[in-house]
């Protein structure tokens, strides 16, 4: 019998994996590698509804243990993985020492950017990771009463839109000059940016931090401008880093997340790698990419698992997100780098199409679902919509 | 806890418990129901829990979930709910819930 696939991260990605591998017929082993407790859930939810409701991590599961026993895919949970041995097509884990493998699959992710700030470690700064994160902070919501949020991304203005809703005073610090600037045009950016300010959130753009205030606990932040802000809660949300240390301890090429190809191969041919860690050839756009979404975790998934199945096909999925923060945000394609846009649609819902060379390459989408789905479809096609076909 | 009905595109018959509260979508895959993808984990911006119903107690359709229909797999029915936005109570109990073909 063969070793079968073994599956590093039991994240979106590593999950999705092994469910399409059985889906699709595959009948060796699956052993889904897992750093954290918990079977395989969904994060999405830690930075909205979880961080409101009452709900229990098991609120978050993607199936019950039923559906990896009735389906033979192995959880081995709380477990990390130490090295890869190229040679003898095996990883060494910890606990549980080695394993081998047919197909290796890295769904490893990518972690937290950490503050390299005086004061970063103190207890009451926290990050928004895993559901452990989720839980200590709702914990921490529940008792604090100012909190600073460092970075105006997407997890930073889903966790403000969050703790404002509980009743908390909320300040946003954003190093640009607006709000999610690498992911949305300037008037997405704007439209955010006067809903949070008229919900009492505190925006702050163009500031950084210079150090964390506190001896035992953080008492505030001072900003680059020498201001103090006072916090009981500092959550900080600068980005994230993919996981990639075992990739290149094992040699494989890695830039910035790990190299594949069109079909998500890494430049050994039994080692695939999906998702946050992995940067890829887009089909839309920007070269390399590294995309931390829901979408591509699932889609590239589909894509990899397909190939160990012997179907491969190159990964074309349109890139789709969506962040909830009390008004919903919805996105189709990668439109960082429109040179024109078009926007349809009143002060309250509307959506920015975004062109490159005079060709559709995005549609943003603010309260406008419909909008956002047709995109989709459009990107997904053959031919891409022309600028003229837009009324302004 | 109120139990509900999932039927196959096959018509096979599921009965499942739900917990108070809790929505279809999650219902189904806390019982194990094939059937429902839910990409999105219930946030409405995925259209992958798609599922029929055909019964009055059932709230209307949201003018969100509405636009979201139409990005189902297999096409919209007048019956066409996304699972995500249909939460169980004892008022439900005994709701029957068809599954499409597809959600992908």
């Amino acid at each position: 019998m063969s070793a079968g696939v073994v599956v590093l991260g039991a994240g979106q990605a590593g999950f999705q994996l092994a469910a399409s591998l059985r889906e699709g017929g595959y009948a060796d082993p699956i052993t889904l590698v897992g750093e954290e407790a918990e079977p395989p859930y969904q994060r999405p939810p830690l930075s909205k509804v979880f961080l409101k409701g009452g709900d229990g991590p098991e609120s978050l599961s993607f199936r019950p243990p039923s559906f990896f026993e009735r389906h033979g895919i192995a959880l081995r949970l709380a477990t990390r993985a130490m090295r890869i041995d190229r040679e003898a097509a095996r990883v060494l884990t910890e606990p549980g020492g080695w394993l081998s493998y047919d197909r290796l699959v890295l769904a490893t992710g990518a972690r937290n950017r950490p503050l390299a700030l005086p004061g970063a470690a103190l207890e009451n700064v926290v990050a928004l990771r895993g559901a452990e994160d989720g839980l200590a902070l709702r914990a921490a919501l529940a008792r604090s009463r100012r909190v600073v949020i460092i970075g105006g991304g997407f997890l930073g203005l889903e966790v403000a839109s969050s703790a404002r809703a509980v009743g908390a005073e909320v300040t946003v610090i954003e190093a640009g000059e607006r709000l999610m600037g690498r992911a949305v045009s300037p008037a997405v950016s704007r439209h955010f940016l006067e809903y949070h300010r008229s919900r009492g959130v505190v925006v702050e753009l163009g500031q950084t931090i210079s150090a964390i205030l506190g001896e035992a606990r953080a008492e505030g932040v001072t900003t680059t401008e020498d201001r103090d802000i006072p916090a009981d809660l500092i959550v900080v949300a600068v980005g994230v880093v993919p996981n990639t240390e075992l990739a290149e301890a094992a040699g494989l090429a890695v830039d910035r997340g790990i190299i594949v190809d069109h079909a998500l191969r890494t430049s050994h041919p039994r080692i695939h790698a999906i998702g946050d860690c992995a940067r890829f050839p887009s089909a839309h756009g920007g070269g390399l990419t590294r995309l931390e979404s829901v979408q591509n975790a699932v889609d590239q998934a589909r894509c990899a698992a397909a190939d160990i199945l012997g179907k491969p096909q190159p990964y074309e999925a349109v890139p789709w997100f969506w962040s909830d923060q009390g008004e919903r945000l919805q996105i189709a394609g990668l439109t960082a780098d429109a040179e024109e846009t078009v926007t349809q649609g009143g002060p309250e819902a509307f959506s920015v199409y975004c062109f490159r060379n005079g060709v559709l390459i995005g549609a943003e989408s603010v309260n406008r679902p419909a909008d956002h789905v047709k995109a989709r479809r459009m990107l997904a096609g053959g031919e891409r919509p022309q600028r003229a076909a837009f009324a302004s | 806890m109120p139990e509900i009905i999932f039927i196959q595109a096959d018509g096979t018959r599921r009965p499942a418990t739900a917990q108070d509260g809790e929505s279809v979508m999650r219902a189904a895959l806390s019982n194990d129901v094939e059937g429902i993808v839910a990409e999105c984990g219930g946030a409405a911006a995925c259209a992958t829990c798609h599922v029929f119903v055909d019964d009055p107690r059932v709230p209307p359709v949201t003018p969100i979930e509405d636009e979201m229909l139409e990005a189902t797999a297999v096409p919209r029915e007048p019956g066409s709910r996304l699972g995500c936005q249909i939460f169980v109570s004892r008022e439900l109990e005994g709701l029957e819930v068809r599954l499409p073909e597809t959600q992908l």
